[in-house]
Formats: C-alpha cells, structure tokens, sequence
C-alpha cells in the first residue's frame, strides 16, 4: 500500500465519523501512532505521518508534539521530506516557538542548494515565518540571492527580502542597492517582488524615498508598457495587462510623488492615459482605475486630473457590480470634504444609492449624502433623506436621525421647516433618536414664538394619532403644558383649525399618563403638563386636580413626588399658582449650559430660566422650600 | 495580507494561511469570528466586511467560501482577483476542482498557494508560470519517492 493512500484513507475514516465523539477518538488513536512512529527510526513513511499530523491539526486538534519531526524532516536530503517538513515548519512553527530556530541552519543551508525547488522551499518559509533573529542571520544570502540567480528563485528572494525589512527595518539599506536594480528586470514575477520591496523601503525610510523618486520616469515607462501592450497569454486578465502588476506600481508612484511636485508632475500624463484607456467592464480593470483615483487624489496632481478621477467613481456609481458602487462611495467619502465640488456633482446618483439593496451601499450612501447637504440643496436633499428614513434597515435609523438633525441645524431655511422637520423625524423613528433631542427640539419651539400656535396644533394631532413614540410624546406633553391656550383657541393660520376643547387636551393627556407604553419620564412631561394647564384653561380645574391627588399615590417616586407637590400647590399655596405655573421664558441655550452634542442625560433635564424673581418667592415663605424648592425656577422646570 | 481562510458552507476550516504571527489561541478565535461573520452575509450583498481595522474580502465558489483580510491601505478590488486566481490555480491542477480535493489533498493546496504567494504577497502573476513550477515540483517529488522505494526494495 502506497504511503500516500494511508493519508487519505485517515482522512476518509475521520469524515466518516458520525459523531464528534467518534472523531476524537479516531485522532487520539491515530496521533498515538503518529507519535510512535516519530520515535522510531527511518523508515520511508516519515513525510505521510507528519501530513496526517498536519490534517489533524487543521481540524483544530493539538500537535505540538510534530515540531521536532519538522525540524528533523527539513533536515532530510530527500525533497519529499524536505517540502512536508517546510510545510509543517510554516503551520507549526511561528517565531514565538523555540524550535523555530533549529531550522535556521537549515534553511541556511537549502538556501545554497543545488536544486531550485529546494531554495524555493526554504525562501518561502523564512518569508513565512522568520523571526527578526533569523532574518538577521539570513539577510546576507537573501541579498546574494537578489543579485545572481534565476528569475524563479529572484522573485522569491525578493518578497523573502519584504518580509525581513518588515522585521528588521534597519536591514533595508542592505537590501536598497540590489532592489535599484531590479527595476531593470523583464520578468514579471521579479518585477512585481522588486516594486514591492522598494515601496517597502521608501515607506520606512525617508532619505531612501527621495532616492527613488529618481526612478519614477522608469516607473512610467514601464507602466505605459503595460498599457499601450496587446494580449499576452501570460500576463492579461480580462483585457488588462498584468493588473497585478499596474496595481502595485500605481501604489508605488503615489507613495513617491505625495508631496512632491517634480514627482507628481512626472506621472501626471500616465495617470491620465491609464484613466482613460482602462476598461473597467471587469473587475481587473476597475481594480487598477481604482488604484489610479487613489493615486490621483493623493498625490499633487493638476485639477483635471481630479476631475476625471472623481468621474471614475462617479461611474462607478452606475456600474452593476455592487462591490464597484461600494468601493466608489468609500472613495468618495474620503474626498468629500477636499473636492466637495466634483462630488456635488454625483449627488443625484448617491442620493439614488439610498435605495439600493445591498446594506453596506446604503450606509455609505447616508454618510456621503449627509456629507452632501449644502444650504442650497437642502430641502431636496431632506426629503430624500426622510423618505429614507421611514425605509432604511433599523440598525441606520439612529444614526440617519442624527444626521439629519446635525443638517437641519445647520441649514435650515426657516424655523417652520426646522420644527417640521424635526416633527417628521420623531414621528417616524422615534424610538432610535438621541435623548438630547428633546430639550433641544423645546428650546428651538420656545424660540420660534410666532409659530407656537403651528407647532402645538401639530404635535396635539400628532399625539392623538400615536402615543408610543416617547420623544414625540414628551415634546407634545411640554407644548400642551405650556401653550395648551392657544390650542383651544382652535384657529391658527398655518394649519387648519380644529375644534379642541379642555376635556379633549385633558383625555390626551390622561390616556399618555395611563398608557403602559409611557416610559416613567414621559408620564413625568404628561402630569406636569396637566398641572400646566391648570392656569391655561378655565372650566376643568376640578378634574385635573382630582388626577393630581390619584397620583399622589403612584408607585412610581418621581410621579409621587410630583404628584404631591402640585397637590401642595392647589392647597395651601393656590395663590402662587399662577406665578409658578407661568410660561417659560425663551430658553438661551447658553443659558442651559448644554450645547446639541453634550448629552442632556435624559428628557427630564433641570431648564433653569433666566427670570430671578422666581427663587425669590420661593424662598421667602419658609414652608415653600419643602415644596421641592424651585418649582418654576430649577426643580422640575416644567 | 493578514490571513488567508478556506471554510466549508457548515463552517468546517479547509485551509488556513497566516502571513503575520498569530498565537494559537487567537488564531481559532479569529477563524471562529470569521466563519460566523462571512456565513451569516446575504447572498446579495458586497464581497467585503470590515472587521477590527482590517478589511475582509471573501468569495463563495461552489461550497467553499474564501476569506482574505487586508490591510486598510490595500485595493480590495485586486484582492478579488487574487482570490480568483488561486481557484483557477486549483482548478488548472485538479481538473474542476470541487472541495474534497481540497481536503483529501490539502498538503497540495498548500503547495500551489505557496507558488503563488509568498509572506503575504503574490510572487508570479503568470498563470502558467506558476501551474509549471508545479509540475515541476510533483515531478522532483515523484523521483524522490521512487528512490526512496527503490532502496527500500533493495534492503
């Protein structure tokens, strides 16, 4: 039976398995062999036990114990061992592990070895898994290898010499000479190692990135070779030369010319025929004018060439492969704010992306179309943003919401549409807003007095349609407290009137107090309002008493307390009732000392007003201070 | 590149490539996140995830999904194409590759990937390059092996 066939026959005994149990049992048997056999000597199967061990590895199994039959299998003269060896070594081994470096002689050895697939073995795995202390022995022949060897063993001594400046940047000036050189090299293979390890050097080096800012017109060159050549079996994909290759030389040039004007000058016309003769219908294409726009807007090009870039991921925009949309808004958010003009110029197609299907998309487009709102778009770019809202998956809402009071702040035109804006958003994402929007949303309607009449009409009908979005409802509780006359007055020139009486406002207001959707704050808004309205309406004081002494004794302690204390009012002090309960002030909101990012810590947040006589009253008869002192000027401020 | 994986649609792991040191422990940490990440995705959705600050690119070809995690300054539109690549390398070699192929020869899978990339970087953009030095392995491989049975026989 051929060694070979035992490992897939353990594998197969392994699948068949039915239960994990099962399986665990067939590994512990089959390591208990491995082991044996890594005791005994030489005997032909070494390479196969290792691989089974290898398998069982994969699976997630312990196999520490295969280390030193790694060491001992790259030691091997025969390539079999030798290659399973080196594959267990990158699998086993990382530089954390102490066995790790017996096999630096090994490698060092292989290294210089007659044949290439050896070499190629050990290049491989110290690119893999070479500690800084072995790079550090290694370097030397690494940089003989560079210089003086096949195509095939260059390009992996190349990437072997990437991976040892990476550990040991201070090794990269040896490496600086030789990679010069290799810009020279027709292979391919050699040539993407080479643009590697130099981008690798002038990324960690300054004084090495000025010196091989000198070989951008090679660069150049050498990709307007890739361009302008024709199908070559070896190197096109997808019509594209080499993408590969363009991909990183692109990522090269825009390393070398940031910054810098000569550089970036030098590239300017290549950049402009890669942008323009590019097929991007295929992946490989758009891959590399993506690297290009990256390029582009990164280094100091002329502004048409930042147009034409932005126009790339404009078109990207329209392309049918969702990644490529996806790439294009990635890109566009990172140069909203730097080209905020060429991108202006997709807003239709990104507000368009807004519907797309795929979530990832639709995030993107939110935070570029937030990005996008300007004083001059912004009513239609609200309505887009709304209609988006009421659609856009849950885990959005928020931060839609947000975004939209930032651009309504912002650049609103006038107050009515602010406050209206505002209305529509709690109305239809309620639950997701932030808790400083509603002392926010207060202040702006006490600052917007002639449109009191307007917003209180709204949030009334509001409130009756719907009671279970919180912050909705606290706004219509303060605004029915507090302007709750000039809904009974029924007619307002800015909606249509309707006819309110008190036993409406006061059955709107029971129902939000006794409905178990009513978070504890909001029946806080809906009591104190009452309370309000005690002063504002003239035939139904009687009732809201009888609702304050029901909730003198609520289970709830803040409601208690409040309860208590307007209870408080209506006996022994009715005639301050009418001071205390007075119309706010307009609120400052620097006299809030809280500005729209701070958090409010909640809805029920202390409004002192700027009036001084308040306290004064307060303070003077000596019983009103058990009144929770402040009722009017801090306390519950409603 | 940080970490190239191969895992079956159950989330069983096919492969695993690790291009920076990673201690054991947070390797199967990181293989389970992925596995759960990429398998819970919607069909209709792009082929890339963020995840802590590296981009995940992946790609589902017949019952295996492939899972590659880049650098933030990479270009995931190539890292599909690398992605794409090593399949046809798998396919070149096994003849319409499908996944017992990968398991039954994995230590295979290996090879053709460490021909094609090496520390985390791609070494040949030639197809054919690459699917020769192959070949050209298995044949020094098969030489080996029958040396070595042949001295055996002698004994």
């Amino acid at each position: 039976m051929s060694p070979s066939v035992r490992l897939q026959e353990m594998i197969r005994v392994i699948r068949s398995a039915r239960t994990q149990g099962e399986e665990r049992g067939v590994i512990q048997r089959e390591c208990a062999a491995i082991r044996a056999q890594f005791r005994q000597a030489d005997n032909g199967g070494r390479s196969h036990n290792l691989a089974k061990l290898l398998y069982v590895h994969m699976l997630g199994y312990p196999a520490h114990f295969g280390q030193m039959e790694c060491v001992r299998l790259i030691a091997s003269p025969r390539y079999n061992e030798k290659r399973v060896g080196y594959l267990g070594a990158m699998m086993l081994l990382d530089e954390n592990q102490d066995a790790s470096l017996l096999i630096t002689n090994s490698i060092k050895n292989d290294l210089a070895h007659s044949s290439q697939y050896v070499q190629s073995l050990a290049l491989c795995t110290l690119a893999c898994m070479g500690s800084a202390e072995m790079c550090r022995d290694l370097a030397p022949e690494i940089d003989r290898l560079l210089r003086a060897s096949s195509s095939y063993i260059k390009k992996k001594a190349t990437l072997c010499a990437v991976h040892i400046v990476r550990k040991v940047p201070e090794l990269g000036e040896l490496f600086t000479p030789a990679a010069r050189a290799l810009l020279a090299e027709k292979n391919h293979g050699v040539l993407h190692g080479a643009v590697i390890l130099i981008t690798e050097l002038c990324e960690r080096n300054a004084q090495t990135l000025v010196q091989f800012r000198e070989a951008v017109p090679e660069l150049v060159h050498i990709m307007r070779g890739l361009v302008t050549s024709g199908y070559s079996p070896e190197h096109t994909v997808a019509g594209i030369s080499d993408p590969f290759l363009q991909v990183r030389i692109l990522r090269l040039l825009r390393i070398l010319g940031r910054n810098n004007d000569t550089a970036s000058d030098a590239m300017n016309d290549l950049l402009a025929q890669v942008a323009t003769n590019t097929d991007s219908s295929k992946t490989a294409g758009s891959a590399v004018l993506y690297e290009t726009v990256l390029t582009v807007m990164d280094i100091k090009s002329e502004s048409g060439l930042r147009v034409l870039a932005v126009n790339i991921l404009g078109r990207f925009l329209l392309n049918n492969d969702r990644n490529i949309r996806y790439i294009s808004m990635t890109s566009l958010q990172k140069i909203v704010s730097t080209d905020h003009n060429a991108v202006q110029r997709h807003r239709g197609t990104i507000v368009d992306c807004l519907k797309d299907q795929d979530a990832s998309v639709k995030r993107r487009a939110l935070e570029l179309s937030l990005a996008l709102v300007s004083a001059i778009n912004i009513r239609s770019m609200m309505k887009e943003l709304l209609l988006f809202l009421s659609t856009c998956p849950p885990e959005l809402k928020s931060h839609a919401a947000s975004g939209i009071f930032n651009a309504a702040e912002r650049y609103s035109p006038s107050q009515r549409w602010h406050i209206d804006t505002i209305l529509h958003v709690l109305i239809t994402a309620g639950a997701d807003v932030r808790d400083e929007t509603v002392p926010n949303l207060i202040q702006l309607i006490t600052n917007a007095s002639q449109l009191h009449c307007y917003t209180v009409h709204k949030l009334y009908r509001a409130l009756v349609a719907d009671i279970s979005q919180q912050p909705l409802v606290q706004v219509a509780c303060w605004c029915i407290g507090e302007y709750g006359d000039s809904l009974l007055q029924g007619d307002c020139e800015e909606t249509e009137p309707i006819q309110v009486t008190e036993d409406d406002i006061l059955d709107a207001l029971e129902t939000v107090l006794q409905s178990h959707m009513s978070s504890p704050a909001t029946r806080g808004f809906a009591l104190t309002a009452t309370m309000k309205l005690s002063t504002r309406i003239t035939e139904n004081v009687d009732r809201i008493r009888s609702i304050v002494s029901i909730y003198g004794s609520c289970m709830d302690v803040e409601l208690q307390q409040r309860a208590v204390e307007y209870n408080a009012l209506f006996k022994k002090y009715d005639h301050m009732r009418a001071a205390v309960l007075e119309k706010m002030p307009v609120m400052d909101r620097s006299s809030m000392g809280q500005t729209n990012g701070e958090s409010g810590g909640g809805g029920v947040q202390e409004l002192e007003p700027t009036k001084p006589k308040q306290p004064e009253m307060m303070v003077a008869p000596q019983p009103a201070s058990q009144v929770g002192g402040g009722e009017g000027g801090g306390g519950h401020g409603f | 590149m940080h970490f190239l994986l191969l895992f079956s649609r159950q989330g069983r792991l096919r492969l695993q490539k690790w291009f920076t040191p990673t201690p054991e422990r947070e390797k199967k940490k990181i293989i389970r996140d992925m596995t759960a990440m990429v398998l819970a995705r919607k069909p209709k959705t792009c082929n890339f995830l963020h995840w802590m600050d590296l981009k995940v690119v992946y790609k589902r070809y017949a019952s295996l999904f492939f899972c590659l995690a880049i650098d933030d300054q990479e270009n995931e539109l190539l890292a599909l194409e690398i992605l794409h690549r090593y399949v046809e390398l798998l396919d070149k070699y096994f003849g319409n590759v499908c996944e017992l192929d990968i398991i039954f020869n994995f230590e295979k899978a290996y090879f053709i990937l460490d021909e094609f990339l090496i520390g985390g970087e791609v070494q040949e953009t030639s197809k054919q390059t690459v699917a020769r030095c192959i070949e050209a392995s298995d044949m020094l491989q098969e030489v080996n092996v029958f040396n070595v049975l042949s001295t055996l026989a002698c004994c």
